[in-house]
Protein backbone atom coordinates (compact mmCIF):
# COMPACT_ATOMS: atom_id res chain seq x y z
CA UNK A 1 0.00 0.00 0.00
CA UNK A 2 0.90 3.43 -0.78
CA UNK A 3 0.76 5.72 2.55
CA UNK A 4 0.86 9.43 2.37
CA UNK A 5 1.62 10.72 5.41
CA UNK A 6 -0.79 12.79 7.35
CA UNK A 7 1.28 15.41 9.61
CA UNK A 8 -1.61 17.72 9.11
CA UNK A 9 -0.09 20.08 6.61
CA UNK A 10 -0.59 20.27 2.65
CA UNK A 11 -3.32 19.28 0.21
CA UNK A 12 -3.53 15.70 0.75
CA UNK A 13 -6.66 15.12 -0.95
CA UNK A 14 -5.23 16.06 -4.24
CA UNK A 15 -2.49 13.30 -3.92
CA UNK A 16 -4.98 11.00 -3.67
CA UNK A 17 -7.16 12.16 -6.01
CA UNK A 18 -4.49 12.11 -8.55
CA UNK A 19 -3.66 7.93 -7.78
CA UNK A 20 -6.74 7.31 -7.90
CA UNK A 21 -7.18 8.80 -11.19
CA UNK A 22 -4.10 6.76 -12.48
CA UNK A 23 -5.59 3.90 -10.75
CA UNK A 24 -3.60 3.50 -7.91
CA UNK A 25 -4.71 2.78 -4.26
CA UNK A 26 -3.55 5.15 -1.19
CA UNK A 27 -4.02 5.96 2.39
CA UNK A 28 -4.11 9.20 4.29
CA UNK A 29 -2.45 8.57 7.32
CA UNK A 30 -0.36 9.09 10.50
CA UNK A 31 -0.94 5.36 12.45
CA UNK A 32 2.54 4.45 12.44
CA UNK A 33 1.51 0.17 12.05
CA UNK A 34 0.39 1.64 8.71
CA UNK A 35 3.00 3.68 7.62
CA UNK A 36 5.71 0.09 8.97
CA UNK A 37 3.50 -1.73 6.20
CA UNK A 38 3.66 0.95 3.89
CA UNK A 39 5.17 -0.59 0.46
CA UNK A 40 5.87 3.26 -0.72
CA UNK A 41 5.54 6.44 1.78
CA UNK A 42 4.81 10.10 0.25
CA UNK A 43 5.99 13.18 2.10
CA UNK A 44 3.58 15.89 0.78
CA UNK A 45 3.71 19.00 3.00
CA UNK A 46 2.68 23.00 2.81
CA UNK A 47 3.50 25.74 5.30
CA UNK A 48 6.62 26.49 7.47
CA UNK A 49 9.54 24.30 7.72
CA UNK A 50 9.33 24.42 11.88
CA UNK A 51 6.03 23.95 11.70
CA UNK A 52 6.37 20.77 10.01
CA UNK A 53 9.47 19.25 12.01
CA UNK A 54 6.96 19.85 15.04
CA UNK A 55 4.07 18.33 13.75
CA UNK A 56 6.55 15.30 12.69
CA UNK A 57 7.94 15.12 16.13
CA UNK A 58 4.44 15.47 17.97
CA UNK A 59 2.71 12.63 16.07
CA UNK A 60 6.19 10.02 16.83
CA UNK A 61 7.06 9.84 13.32
CA UNK A 62 10.28 10.74 12.71
CA UNK A 63 12.16 7.55 14.60
CA UNK A 64 9.43 5.74 12.73
CA UNK A 65 10.36 7.22 9.51
CA UNK A 66 14.15 7.24 9.60
CA UNK A 67 13.86 3.35 10.21
CA UNK A 68 12.08 3.05 7.23
CA UNK A 69 13.69 5.11 5.37
CA UNK A 70 16.89 4.77 6.33
CA UNK A 71 17.20 1.09 7.53
CA UNK A 72 14.45 -0.67 5.99
CA UNK A 73 14.65 1.68 2.76
CA UNK A 74 11.54 1.85 1.30
CA UNK A 75 11.04 4.13 -1.33
CA UNK A 76 9.70 7.97 -0.44
CA UNK A 77 8.92 10.96 -2.13
CA UNK A 78 8.85 14.55 -0.56
CA UNK A 79 6.82 16.81 -2.59
CA UNK A 80 7.40 20.60 -1.48
CA UNK A 81 8.04 21.68 1.93
CA UNK A 82 8.22 17.23 2.55
CA UNK A 83 11.35 17.26 0.05
CA UNK A 84 12.80 20.32 2.48
CA UNK A 85 11.97 18.77 5.50
CA UNK A 86 14.57 15.72 4.35
CA UNK A 87 17.12 18.34 4.08
CA UNK A 88 19.63 19.29 7.51
CA UNK A 89 17.96 22.14 7.86
CA UNK A 90 16.40 25.25 7.04
CA UNK A 91 16.72 29.58 6.72
CA UNK A 92 12.95 29.59 7.24
CA UNK A 93 13.11 28.00 10.93
CA UNK A 94 15.55 27.09 13.80
CA UNK A 95 14.26 23.34 14.07
CA UNK A 96 17.08 20.42 12.67
CA UNK A 97 15.39 18.69 9.29
CA UNK A 98 15.15 15.37 8.90
CA UNK A 99 18.88 14.95 7.83
CA UNK A 100 18.31 12.23 4.94
CA UNK A 101 20.25 14.22 2.54
CA UNK A 102 23.59 16.02 2.40
CA UNK A 103 21.74 19.71 1.55
CA UNK A 104 20.45 22.85 3.19
CA UNK A 105 17.17 24.96 2.69
CA UNK A 106 17.69 28.59 1.89
CA UNK A 107 15.56 31.13 0.67
CA UNK A 108 14.59 32.46 -2.72
CA UNK A 109 16.46 36.00 -4.02
CA UNK A 110 14.09 38.64 -5.34
CA UNK A 111 16.10 38.21 -8.99
CA UNK A 112 15.00 41.25 -11.27
CA UNK A 113 17.97 40.30 -14.08
CA UNK A 114 15.82 39.77 -16.97
CA UNK A 115 12.67 40.40 -15.53
CA UNK A 116 10.77 40.85 -12.10
CA UNK A 117 10.86 36.80 -10.21
CA UNK A 118 8.76 37.68 -7.79
CA UNK A 119 9.27 36.01 -4.37
CA UNK A 120 7.46 33.42 -3.47
CA UNK A 121 7.42 31.43 -7.25
CA UNK A 122 4.09 30.69 -8.26
CA UNK A 123 3.50 28.75 -11.68
CA UNK A 124 4.68 26.09 -13.59
CA UNK A 125 7.87 26.04 -14.89
CA UNK A 126 10.37 23.49 -16.86
CA UNK A 127 12.98 21.28 -15.47
CA UNK A 128 16.17 20.08 -16.79
CA UNK A 129 16.41 16.32 -16.31
CA UNK A 130 19.64 15.83 -14.71
CA UNK A 131 20.32 11.92 -13.96
CA UNK A 132 18.50 9.82 -16.01
CA UNK A 133 16.72 7.11 -13.27
CA UNK A 134 13.30 5.24 -13.06
CA UNK A 135 11.31 8.33 -11.93
CA UNK A 136 11.95 9.73 -15.45
CA UNK A 137 10.75 6.92 -17.75
CA UNK A 138 9.05 8.21 -20.81
CA UNK A 139 8.74 11.90 -19.73
CA UNK A 140 7.16 13.75 -22.08
CA UNK A 141 9.17 16.54 -24.09
CA UNK A 142 9.36 19.96 -22.29
CA UNK A 143 7.81 18.35 -19.20
CA UNK A 144 6.59 21.13 -17.05
CA UNK A 145 5.81 21.16 -13.64
CA UNK A 146 3.80 23.64 -10.76
CA UNK A 147 5.48 25.14 -8.15
CA UNK A 148 4.87 27.17 -5.33
CA UNK A 149 8.01 28.12 -2.94
CA UNK A 150 9.56 31.05 -1.73
CA UNK A 151 12.97 28.37 -0.67
CA UNK A 152 14.74 25.76 -2.27
CA UNK A 153 16.84 23.25 -1.56
CA UNK A 154 20.85 23.88 -1.93
CA UNK A 155 22.14 20.33 -2.39
CA UNK A 156 26.31 19.75 -1.32
CA UNK A 157 26.60 16.56 -3.35
CA UNK A 158 26.31 16.98 -6.86
CA UNK A 159 25.12 13.30 -7.80
CA UNK A 160 22.14 13.87 -6.12
CA UNK A 161 20.94 16.30 -8.13
CA UNK A 162 17.46 14.49 -10.51
CA UNK A 163 15.87 18.17 -11.66
CA UNK A 164 17.28 21.44 -12.48
CA UNK A 165 15.16 24.39 -12.60
CA UNK A 166 15.85 28.15 -13.43
CA UNK A 167 14.10 31.21 -11.69
CA UNK A 168 16.11 33.95 -12.01
CA UNK A 169 19.03 31.61 -10.79
CA UNK A 170 19.47 27.84 -11.34
CA UNK A 171 18.58 25.51 -8.58
CA UNK A 172 18.03 22.18 -7.39
CA UNK A 173 14.01 21.67 -8.08
CA UNK A 174 14.19 17.71 -7.96
CA UNK A 175 16.72 15.15 -5.72
CA UNK A 176 17.80 11.31 -5.75
CA UNK A 177 19.72 9.66 -3.56
CA UNK A 178 18.89 5.74 -2.98
CA UNK A 179 15.41 5.78 -2.10
CA UNK A 180 14.96 8.90 -0.94
CA UNK A 181 13.51 11.11 -4.04
CA UNK A 182 12.07 15.05 -3.36
CA UNK A 183 10.65 17.33 -5.89
CA UNK A 184 9.91 20.80 -5.37
CA UNK A 185 6.85 21.13 -7.61
CA UNK A 186 3.62 19.46 -6.62
CA UNK A 187 3.17 16.28 -9.45
CA UNK A 188 -0.44 16.36 -8.20
CA UNK A 189 -1.06 19.57 -9.81
CA UNK A 190 0.48 19.07 -12.71
CA UNK A 191 -1.55 17.54 -15.30
CA UNK A 192 -0.42 14.70 -17.06
CA UNK A 193 3.51 15.40 -16.21
CA UNK A 194 2.42 14.83 -12.52
CA UNK A 195 0.54 11.41 -13.35
CA UNK A 196 3.85 10.46 -15.11
CA UNK A 197 6.12 11.36 -12.36
CA UNK A 198 4.02 9.72 -9.87
CA UNK A 199 3.20 6.67 -12.13
CA UNK A 200 6.88 6.47 -11.69
CA UNK A 201 7.96 6.75 -8.43
CA UNK A 202 4.85 3.77 -7.74
CA UNK A 203 6.13 1.31 -10.36
CA UNK A 204 9.44 2.01 -10.91
CA UNK A 205 10.89 1.89 -7.15
CA UNK B 1 12.42 29.12 -17.27
CA UNK B 2 9.50 30.04 -15.59
CA UNK B 3 6.23 30.40 -17.62
CA UNK B 4 3.73 33.37 -17.55
CA UNK B 5 0.31 31.81 -15.97
CA UNK B 6 -2.73 32.00 -18.37
CA UNK B 7 -5.62 32.11 -16.74
CA UNK B 8 -9.16 31.21 -17.14
CA UNK B 9 -12.07 33.18 -14.76
CA UNK B 10 -15.52 31.53 -13.94
CA UNK B 11 -18.25 33.46 -12.29
CA UNK B 12 -20.62 31.73 -10.59
CA UNK B 13 -24.27 33.26 -10.08
CA UNK B 14 -26.80 30.77 -8.61
CA UNK B 15 -25.34 27.57 -9.41
CA UNK B 16 -24.43 28.55 -13.13
CA UNK B 17 -21.54 29.97 -15.11
CA UNK B 18 -22.27 33.23 -16.34
CA UNK B 19 -19.79 36.53 -18.09
CA UNK B 20 -20.42 39.81 -17.84
CA UNK B 21 -19.67 43.02 -20.23
CA UNK B 22 -18.12 45.75 -17.81
CA UNK B 23 -19.84 43.97 -14.55
CA UNK B 24 -23.59 44.13 -16.57
CA UNK B 25 -25.01 42.47 -18.94
CA UNK B 26 -24.91 38.92 -17.41
CA UNK B 27 -24.72 35.70 -20.49
CA UNK B 28 -24.91 31.92 -19.43
CA UNK B 29 -22.12 30.30 -20.46
CA UNK B 30 -22.53 26.72 -18.96
CA UNK B 31 -22.42 24.04 -16.67
CA UNK B 32 -19.58 24.77 -13.99
CA UNK B 33 -18.73 21.39 -13.60
CA UNK B 34 -18.74 20.28 -17.31
CA UNK B 35 -16.36 23.40 -17.93
CA UNK B 36 -14.13 22.33 -15.22
CA UNK B 37 -13.71 19.12 -17.21
CA UNK B 38 -13.01 20.82 -20.83
CA UNK B 39 -10.42 22.93 -19.07
CA UNK B 40 -9.35 20.01 -17.30
CA UNK B 41 -8.50 18.11 -20.31
CA UNK B 42 -7.26 21.09 -22.21
CA UNK B 43 -4.32 21.27 -19.73
CA UNK B 44 -4.94 25.12 -18.13
CA UNK B 45 -2.32 26.82 -16.37
CA UNK B 46 -5.02 27.66 -13.27
CA UNK B 47 -8.59 28.33 -13.08
CA UNK B 48 -9.96 30.76 -11.01
CA UNK B 49 -13.71 30.49 -9.91
CA UNK B 50 -15.86 33.22 -8.16
CA UNK B 51 -19.15 33.28 -7.14
CA UNK B 52 -19.82 37.07 -7.80
CA UNK B 53 -23.67 36.62 -5.61
CA UNK B 54 -21.90 34.88 -2.24
CA UNK B 55 -20.95 38.45 -0.52
CA UNK B 56 -24.29 40.26 -2.13
CA UNK B 57 -26.76 37.46 -1.00
CA UNK B 58 -24.88 37.13 2.33
CA UNK B 59 -23.81 33.09 0.92
CA UNK B 60 -21.32 30.88 2.54
CA UNK B 61 -19.02 29.13 -0.19
CA UNK B 62 -20.38 25.54 -0.99
CA UNK B 63 -17.86 23.46 0.14
CA UNK B 64 -20.10 20.46 -1.38
CA UNK B 65 -19.28 21.90 -5.09
CA UNK B 66 -16.11 22.97 -4.50
CA UNK B 67 -15.12 19.30 -3.62
CA UNK B 68 -16.50 18.01 -6.71
CA UNK B 69 -14.44 20.61 -8.82
CA UNK B 70 -11.15 19.46 -7.20
CA UNK B 71 -11.75 16.44 -7.74
CA UNK B 72 -12.06 16.55 -11.37
CA UNK B 73 -8.89 19.20 -11.56
CA UNK B 74 -4.78 18.56 -11.98
CA UNK B 75 -3.88 21.86 -11.76
CA UNK B 76 -4.03 24.87 -9.16
CA UNK B 77 -7.54 25.79 -8.46
CA UNK B 78 -8.68 29.67 -6.67
CA UNK B 79 -12.13 30.09 -4.88
CA UNK B 80 -13.77 33.08 -4.24
CA UNK B 81 -16.86 34.43 -3.19
CA UNK B 82 -18.11 35.47 -0.10
CA UNK B 83 -15.35 34.88 2.56
CA UNK B 84 -15.01 36.89 5.41
CA UNK B 85 -13.47 35.60 7.87
CA UNK B 86 -10.10 33.64 8.24
CA UNK B 87 -11.68 30.57 9.60
CA UNK B 88 -13.73 30.09 6.75
CA UNK B 89 -10.73 29.19 4.91
CA UNK B 90 -9.18 26.31 6.20
CA UNK B 91 -12.54 23.97 5.04
CA UNK B 92 -11.97 25.60 1.48
CA UNK B 93 -8.40 24.77 1.52
CA UNK B 94 -8.90 21.09 3.32
CA UNK B 95 -11.13 20.32 -0.03
CA UNK B 96 -8.88 20.70 -2.07
CA UNK B 97 -8.62 24.21 -3.27
CA UNK B 98 -5.35 25.91 -3.33
CA UNK B 99 -5.89 29.31 -2.86
CA UNK B 100 -9.05 31.57 -1.75
CA UNK B 101 -9.13 35.06 -3.47
CA UNK B 102 -10.63 38.13 -0.91
CA UNK B 103 -12.09 41.01 -2.45
CA UNK B 104 -14.90 43.09 -0.25
CA UNK B 105 -13.48 41.70 2.77
CA UNK B 106 -10.28 42.63 2.10
CA UNK B 107 -10.99 46.18 1.67
CA UNK B 108 -13.62 45.96 4.39
CA UNK B 109 -10.87 44.42 7.08
CA UNK B 110 -7.54 44.57 6.30
CA UNK B 111 -6.75 42.70 9.37
CA UNK B 112 -8.13 39.96 8.42
CA UNK B 113 -6.01 39.45 5.39
CA UNK B 114 -2.96 39.94 8.00
CA UNK B 115 -4.03 37.10 9.68
CA UNK B 116 -5.31 34.68 6.89
CA UNK B 117 -1.67 35.20 5.50
CA UNK B 118 -0.03 33.98 9.39
CA UNK B 119 -2.33 31.04 9.12
CA UNK B 120 -2.38 29.61 5.61
CA UNK B 121 0.57 31.12 4.54
CA UNK B 122 1.60 34.23 1.65
CA UNK B 123 1.19 31.15 -1.12
CA UNK B 124 -2.62 30.38 0.00
CA UNK B 125 -3.99 34.15 -0.02
CA UNK B 126 -4.83 35.70 -3.04
CA UNK B 127 -6.44 39.76 -2.84
CA UNK B 128 -9.01 41.17 -6.08
CA UNK B 129 -9.25 44.15 -6.65
CA UNK B 130 -11.93 45.95 -9.23
CA UNK B 131 -11.23 49.09 -10.43
CA UNK B 132 -12.85 51.85 -12.49
CA UNK B 133 -11.72 55.22 -13.27
CA UNK B 134 -13.60 57.89 -12.34
CA UNK B 135 -14.55 61.44 -14.35
CA UNK B 136 -11.60 62.95 -13.21
CA UNK B 137 -8.85 60.08 -14.34
CA UNK B 138 -8.74 58.94 -10.88
CA UNK B 139 -8.40 54.69 -10.43
CA UNK B 140 -10.71 53.75 -7.19
CA UNK B 141 -11.41 50.41 -5.78
CA UNK B 142 -15.33 48.86 -6.15
CA UNK B 143 -16.47 45.97 -4.06
CA UNK B 144 -19.54 43.72 -3.97
CA UNK B 145 -19.26 42.63 -7.60
CA UNK B 146 -18.74 46.24 -8.62
CA UNK B 147 -21.92 47.76 -7.10
CA UNK B 148 -19.77 49.92 -4.18
CA UNK B 149 -17.54 52.65 -4.65
CA UNK B 150 -15.13 52.35 -1.79
CA UNK B 151 -13.06 55.88 -3.50
CA UNK B 152 -10.09 53.53 -2.07
CA UNK B 153 -6.68 53.78 -4.30
CA UNK B 154 -5.88 50.88 -5.84
CA UNK B 155 -2.25 51.58 -5.79
CA UNK B 156 -2.00 52.35 -2.19
CA UNK B 157 -4.43 49.16 -1.35
CA UNK B 158 -2.21 46.98 -3.23
CA UNK B 159 0.65 48.64 -1.25
CA UNK B 160 -0.91 47.77 2.48
CA UNK B 161 -2.13 44.19 0.59
CA UNK B 162 1.49 43.64 -0.60
CA UNK B 163 2.90 44.44 3.32
CA UNK B 164 0.37 42.29 4.63
CA UNK B 165 2.14 39.20 2.67
CA UNK B 166 -0.65 38.61 -0.04
CA UNK B 167 0.45 35.98 -2.23
CA UNK B 168 -1.00 37.16 -5.55
CA UNK B 169 -3.57 40.16 -6.23
CA UNK B 170 -5.81 40.22 -8.71
CA UNK B 171 -6.14 43.62 -10.51
CA UNK B 172 -9.70 43.69 -12.84
CA UNK B 173 -10.66 46.61 -14.26
CA UNK B 174 -14.52 46.94 -14.80
CA UNK B 175 -14.41 49.26 -17.93
CA UNK B 176 -12.38 46.86 -19.95
CA UNK B 177 -14.34 43.75 -18.55
CA UNK B 178 -15.99 41.61 -21.28
CA UNK B 179 -14.89 43.66 -23.81
CA UNK B 180 -12.39 41.60 -25.29
CA UNK B 181 -10.47 44.87 -26.26
CA UNK B 182 -7.27 44.97 -24.58
CA UNK B 183 -6.51 44.78 -20.98
CA UNK B 184 -5.93 48.28 -19.11
CA UNK B 185 -2.29 48.23 -18.75
CA UNK B 186 -2.02 51.38 -17.36
CA UNK B 187 -3.60 50.55 -14.15
CA UNK B 188 -1.54 47.44 -14.10
CA UNK B 189 1.83 49.59 -14.38
CA UNK B 190 1.40 51.63 -11.39
CA UNK B 191 0.83 48.87 -9.33
CA UNK B 192 3.63 46.27 -10.42
CA UNK B 193 6.11 48.96 -9.96
CA UNK B 194 5.08 49.42 -5.98
CA UNK B 195 4.57 45.78 -5.10
CA UNK B 196 6.82 42.90 -4.98
CA UNK B 197 3.80 40.24 -5.03
CA UNK B 198 2.73 38.05 -8.28
CA UNK B 199 0.17 40.92 -9.75
CA UNK B 200 -1.97 39.09 -12.38
CA UNK B 201 -3.88 40.92 -14.78
CA UNK B 202 -7.90 40.60 -14.99
CA UNK B 203 -10.56 42.44 -17.84
CA UNK B 204 -10.21 43.02 -20.98
CA UNK B 205 -7.89 39.92 -22.76
CA UNK B 206 -9.55 39.30 -26.19
CA UNK B 207 -6.21 37.56 -27.97
CA UNK B 208 -2.80 36.16 -27.00
CA UNK B 209 -1.77 39.89 -27.89
CA UNK B 210 -3.33 41.41 -25.83
CA UNK B 211 -1.31 38.69 -22.69
CA UNK B 212 1.89 39.78 -24.02
CA UNK B 213 0.92 43.33 -24.19
CA UNK B 214 0.12 43.94 -20.45
CA UNK B 215 3.02 41.38 -19.20
CA UNK B 216 5.36 43.89 -21.56
CA UNK B 217 4.06 47.18 -20.17
CA UNK B 218 2.60 46.80 -17.36
CA UNK B 219 4.53 44.19 -16.07
CA UNK B 220 2.13 41.38 -14.83
CA UNK B 221 3.21 38.52 -13.71
CA UNK B 222 0.35 36.53 -15.15
CA UNK B 223 -2.83 36.87 -17.33
CA UNK B 224 -6.26 36.19 -16.43
CA UNK B 225 -9.66 35.90 -19.30
CA UNK B 226 -12.98 35.03 -18.99
CA UNK B 227 -14.42 36.07 -22.32
CA UNK B 228 -11.75 34.93 -24.31
CA UNK B 229 -12.27 31.32 -23.35
CA UNK B 230 -15.92 30.93 -23.01
CA UNK B 231 -16.98 32.91 -26.40
CA UNK B 232 -16.46 32.18 -29.94
CA UNK B 233 -16.66 34.73 -32.68
CA UNK B 234 -18.53 38.16 -33.38
CA UNK B 235 -21.38 36.56 -32.25
CA UNK B 236 -20.31 35.78 -29.11
CA UNK B 237 -21.42 32.28 -29.49
CA UNK B 238 -20.69 29.61 -26.48
CA UNK B 239 -17.56 27.87 -26.92
CA UNK B 240 -14.58 26.93 -24.40
CA UNK B 241 -11.30 27.08 -25.81
CA UNK B 242 -7.95 27.15 -24.47
CA UNK B 243 -4.41 28.41 -26.81
CA UNK B 244 -2.07 25.37 -27.21
CA UNK B 245 0.95 25.23 -25.12
CA UNK B 246 2.46 26.10 -27.85
CA UNK B 247 0.89 28.89 -28.94
CA UNK B 248 1.58 30.17 -25.31
CA UNK B 249 4.72 29.69 -25.23
CA UNK B 250 5.09 31.35 -28.48
CA UNK B 251 3.56 34.19 -27.27
CA UNK B 252 5.99 35.37 -24.42
CA UNK B 253 8.91 34.30 -25.80
CA UNK B 254 9.33 36.84 -28.59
Amino acid sequence: MVVIIDYGLGNLGSIKNMLNKIGIQSEISNDLEKINNAEKLILPGVGSFDNGMSSLNDLNLIEALTQKVIIEKTPILGICLGMQLMTKNSQEGTLPGLGWINAETKKFKTHTNTRKFPVPQMGWNYIDIKKNTPICTDFFSESKFYFVHAYYVETYNPDDVLFQSQYGENYTSGFEYKNIIGVQFHPEKSHKYGMKLLRNFINNY
Amino acid sequence: MALIRVIPILLLRNGGLVKSIKFADYKYVGDPLNAVKIFNEKEVDELIFLDITATLEGKKPNLVFLKEIASECFMPLTYGGGIKTADEIKDILKVGIEKVCINSAAVENPEMIKKSVDRYGSSSICVSIDVKKNFLGKYEIYTHSGTKNTKYDPVSFAIEMDKAGVGELIVNSIDADGTMNGYNAEIIKKITEKVNMQVVAAGGAGNLEHMFDVVKHGGASAVAAGSMFVFHGKMRAVLISYPSQDEIKNTFIS
